[in-house]
């Protein structure tokens, strides 16, 4: 359930053209409770029309994807016009609360948004300018476990627990080679079993996912994602669901995969830890939308949006002193999200235009963008929260 | 794949009333709607069968056998010349007693059996989900012609019969609701307050298990139905003169009566038929209605 | 594994007891002197009262309750069911000639129970709904409601009446027995009552598959590729299955319930068409011994879904 943020790279000199309005994240027809919002000429900041400043496209590139899920009291719009950029290579991490949209927007990519009760309203998906949404189904199966492959957060649940670790692995293997015969399959599993450090991996073979210890599932989960050596792997909450002591282990499993394979990582999560650890560049979701992006020393240097300022006042840091201060209030009611900025009602810097503009993300200059009316009065940083609670 | 947190969506469930969403779900269900208004079409005619047979269900007329129907008698006669609608309408308060008495029987064992299995915990409850299983294990209808065997046909012992090999439905359900509702804060509060068992069964358990047991009940009456037509059927259950459904069947397994007289066969065994269709389509709307993750 | 199944066997196995002795209860509280079942009647009622003052002994009659009920039980496990109380002769004998019509009915109607069921069970949860999902809706709850002796009866009017080209009744044709007469005889019975129980098991299958399919492991095996067919086939129905194995194999005693009434309707020489006959003819002997035969499918039916469960499941299998 966690949404994909945009992936812009950060290294590309981004030019906004001034006088567009920032249209693309608008809702489309049908929803109601999007007010039509209107952009500010200076706050324009197309993301999707921000030029690459080198002639490479981004190996994924997601246009306005707005996906909608139908629940017994009305629609809710879990992504709500996202953008963003994934470069051959690089980590991008994606934080966000449950329900921010993190993991729908990883699901789309892959056209495994359940449907119904989930429809992809809008926007594009490209894989090196190939739109997924236009793609076959054979197409699509193609690129799933083969250039994109992915990791699920509970490897108890997402391993079928009555077929072997082994041939599930398999399976990854024989799906994308259609000549590989099982001998050779299960060689080059039990390869794979030894890459990612699952011991005994000849006997482990023949087990079945409850013999193997969290940890070990998780193994076993990311040599599934390796197999077919993808181009891009999407990690959804990969340590979440896993022991403290056993999640450094997995985190750094992830990093070697990541290196030796070159593939483009976007990283699922909610653990700040996590990011600051893995992530070249970071991108914020609150309530199916994008509220800033940022490469990751930046980010947590400075945020530039009073959410991200939240999440980052509500960890412990090791270069900061001070205490922490959880955001105050809930994670909006998605049904009926509150109007203009979906964050006001828990915002310290909430105004009266806040509650009626909604603010699109837009750039900051250095690759960076946030979708906050007054992000540039953000210069205190972490001391909003504190400040706020001293004044309540 | 559950996108969307419960928390995020409680703000929005808790304005409108479970009652009205249930309702409108069960609206939704067309079959059910249809079928409670057969079912309301069913009982009536039971309510009012003197009014509107305009025969008696008992009076022979030699003179008048197995007659097909006339303006006078619009379902024909039986073998004895008696009025059949006459008698299928009385057949029908028969069977929907029998039903119902069955049914309530079953809940109230069910709640009572469940409520404390949940509360008391330890042997007590091993026991008793012990019993459920045995009784859900035992084929109820083959029981109930072993009991007949031995202490004849009774309809009164149809009932308990029925009542007591449908109770484990009804024991787990309001079980596992109990050991839910116990885990409450509140409850917890209040029993450490010196709140009593029956307190809790009355004012926490009863109301959170009403739901999820009505489906269950109205289960269970469909089935009781069909049982007691089925021990009628077998010359078991309710016994002549008096009508059931199920007796009135019996009479027509000679092949001359199927081929000549359907008079005799079709009415009962259509409005047994019915009857239990309506009841359990009234089941699965109210189970849609009540818990929707399970349609 | 083997700790699991000791537990479950000897829970089954005390609860089989207790059954016994509920039955033994129904044989004392049944009308008459229990003698009349343990004696054969001609000897009965050739022998004199000293004769049957030793027989009462011997059968440990004048013995105490507990005594008495070893004295039952011990004869009953080793197929000693006593006599008939109408025609005098031993009820082992008559319920084993019955045995294997009873058996050629319940588990046809199985087999017919599971090929409507599966196929039913596993499109509608597939097509969850849909007009496909609601129709199979619509005839399961069919096949719950309609009182398997009415659809008998409409049966016999089209195959037998209308269009005679099935028998209605008996097991086959003593002038011309062949495999052809008998499969002719079983059709009626068995697809009546293989359709009377396909209800559960379908709404059964469709759930679980439901559940399955809603599974974790199956978006896994979605995002290696997998199209929805191999998805359901390779993944969903071997897990979806584990349930409904034992599921069957617990209900096994219901198809006996279905197979008294259909007995019944087609004068099926079966073991349930005699515990009708035998409850209008007062012979309690029989119905006795039928309760036993209940009480020991149970038993296995029992037995056995414990043991599918353990051998399907390699979460169970392996720990």
């Amino acid at each position: 359930m966690t949404e994909r943020s945009e992936g812009i790279e950060d290294a590309a000199p981004v030019v906004t053209p001034p006088d567009e309005g920032g249209l693309m994240t608008e809702r489309s027809e049908g929803i109601e409770d999007a007010a039509p919002v209107v952009t500010p000429p200076d706050e324009g900041g197309l993301m999707t029309e921000r030029s690459e400043g080198t002639s490479e496209p981004p190996l994924l590139s997601i246009e306005n994807l707005v996906v909608d899920f139908a629940t017994d009291d009305g629609v809710v719009h879990a992504v709500d016009g996202v953008s963003l950029a994934v470069r051959a290579g690089e980590i991008v991490a994606v934080v966000g609360e449950s329900g921010s949209g993190k993991s729908v927007t990883a699901m789309s990519v892959l056209g495994l948004v359940r449907t119904p009760p989930g429809v992809i309203r809008e926007g594009r998906i490209l894989l090196r300018g190939e739109d997924l949404r236009a793609a076959s189904g054979e197409r699509l199966r193609e690129i799933r476990g083969g250039e994109i492959a992915m990791i699920f957060q509970d490897p108890m649940t997402a391993l079928n627990p009555v077929m072997t670790v082994g041939r599930q692995i398999a399976e990854a293997l024989r799906l994308h080679d259609h000549d590989l015969g099982a001998d050779d399959a299960r060689s080059r599993v039990v390869t794979l079993l030894r890459k990612v450090g699952v011991p005994e991996a000849e006997r482990r073979y023949g087990q079945y996912p409850h013999e193997f210890s969290g940890g070990m599932r998780q193994r076993a989960m990311i040599a599934m994602a390796i197999a077919n050596d993808p181009d891009l792997l999407i990690a959804d909450e990969p340590t979440t669901a896993l022991d403290v002591t056993i999640q450094a282990q997995v985190l750094e499993l992830l990093r070697t995969a990541q290196r030796d394979t070159g593939a483009a990582t976007i990283l699922i999560t909610h653990d700040l830890g996590v990011v600051a650890e893995l992530a070249d560049r970071v991108i914020v979701m609150y309530a199916g939308r994008i509220v800033e992006e940022a490469d990751v020393r930046s980010l947590f240097a400075r945020p530039r949006h009073p959410y991200t300022a939240g999440l980052l006042s509500s960890v412990p840091r090791a270069d900061l002193d001070g205490d922490l201060v959880s955001i105050p209030g809930s994670p909006p009611n998605m049904i009926d999200p509150p109007g203009g900025c979906a964050f006001h009602p828990r915002c310290p810097m909430a105004r009266e235009r806040c509650r009626t503009d909604r603010p699109e993300p837009y750039d900051l200059g250095d690759g960076r963008r946030s979708a906050c009316h007054y992000a540039d009065e953000l210069d205190e940083g972490l001391a909003l929260y504190a400040a706020g609670e001293e004044a309540g | 794949m559950s996108v969307i947190e419960p928390a995020v969506l409680a703000p929005e469930a808790a304005r409108r009333s479970p009652g009205r969403r249930a309702l409108r779900r069960f609206l939704r269900h067309r079959m059910a709607v249809v079928s409670a208004v057969v079912l309301l079409l069913i009982v009536l005619a039971a309510v009012f069968a003197r009014q509107i047979a305009g025969h008696d269900p008992n009076t022979t007329d030699l003179f008048a056998t197995r007659a097909g129907p006339s303006g006078d008698h619009w379902l024909g006669t039986d073998a004895t010349g008696r009025d059949v609608l006459a008698r299928l309408l009385f057949a029908g308060r028969v069977s929907l007693g029998v039903g119902v008495a069955a049914a309530l029987l079953a809940v109230v064992v069910g709640t009572v059996v469940g409520s404390l299995s949940g509360l008391l915990g330890g042997w007590v409850d091993q026991t008793a989900m012990r019993l459920a299983d045995v009784f859900m294990s035992f084929p109820s209808l083959v029981v109930m012609v072993v009991i007949a065997g031995v202490i004849g046909p009774s309809v009164t012992a149809m009932v308990i019969a029925i009542g007591l090999f449908q109770w484990p439905q009804c024991g787990r359900l309001v079980r596992g609701v109990t050991l839910a509702v116990r885990e409450q804060e509140y409850v917890q509060a209040a029993r450490a307050a010196g709140a009593g068992p029956l307190w809790l069964i009355r004012r926490h358990i009863v109301p959170a298990a009403l739901p999820p047991v009505s489906v269950v009940a109205t289960l269970a009456v469909a089935q009781a139905i069909g049982l007691e037509a089925t021990m009628s059927f077998l010359g078991l259950g309710v016994q002549p003169p008096a009508a059931s459904w199920g007796n009135m069947l019996t009479d027509a397994q000679s092949l001359t009566v199927i081929s000549t007289m359907p008079w005799l066969w079709l009415p009962p065994g259509l409005a047994v038929a019915a009857t239990v269709l309506a009841v359990n389509f009234i089941g699965d709307g109210l189970r849609d209605a009540v818990d929707p993750r399970h349609t | 594994m083997g700790a699991y199944i000791i537990r479950r066997l000897l829970i089954n196995v005390l609860v089989f007891f207790l059954i016994t002795v509920v039955i033994f209860w129904l044989v004392h509280k049944a009308p008459g002197d229990p003698i009349a079942m343990m004696v054969p009647p001609d000897q009965l009622n050739a022998g004199s009262a000293a004769f049957i003052a030793a027989k009462r002994h011997e059968l440990g009659l004048d013995q105490p309750l507990v005594v008495q009920y070893w004295h039952w039980l011990t004869g009953a496990l080793h197929g000693d069911f006593g006599y008939s109380l109408v025609n005098g002769r031993s009820v082992t004998s008559l319920l084993g000639e019955r045995f294997g019509p009873t058996i050629e009915l319940m588990g046809t109607g199985l087999l017919l129970s599971l090929v409507i069921a599966f196929p039913l069970g596993i499109v509608a949860a597939l097509r969850r709904n849909t007009r496909v999902d609601y129709a199979a809706t619509v005839v399961s709850l069919g096949s719950v409601s309609i009182p398997a002796f009415f659809i008998a009866l409409i049966a016999i009017y089209v195959f037998t009446v209308k269009f005679p080209i099935l028998p209605s009744s008996g097991i086959s044709d003593p002038s011309a027995p062949s495999l052809v007469d008998s499969l002719q005889h079983l059709i009626l019975p068995a697809v009546i009552l293989g359709f009377a129980n396909s209800g559960p098991y379908m709404r059964y299958v469709r759930s679980s598959m439901i559940t399955e399919l809603g599974a974790d492991y199956v978006r896994t095996a979605e995002a290696k590729g997998a199209t929805r067919r191999r998805v359901v086939v390779r993944h969903t129905l071997r897990n979806s299955l584990i349930p409904v194995l034992t599921y069957i194999a617990a209900n096994l005693p219901q198809q006996l319930a279905g197979a008294v009434v259909i007995e019944q309707v087609f004068a099926w020489p079966g073991m349930g068409q005699l515990a009708v006959s035998s409850v209008g003819r007062h012979d309690y002997s029989v119905i006795i011994g039928f309760a036993l035969i209940i009480a020991v499918l149970v038993l296995i039916s029992s037995l056995l879904a414990d043991v599918l469960y353990t051998l399907v499941d390699p979460r169970v299998r392996l720990n």
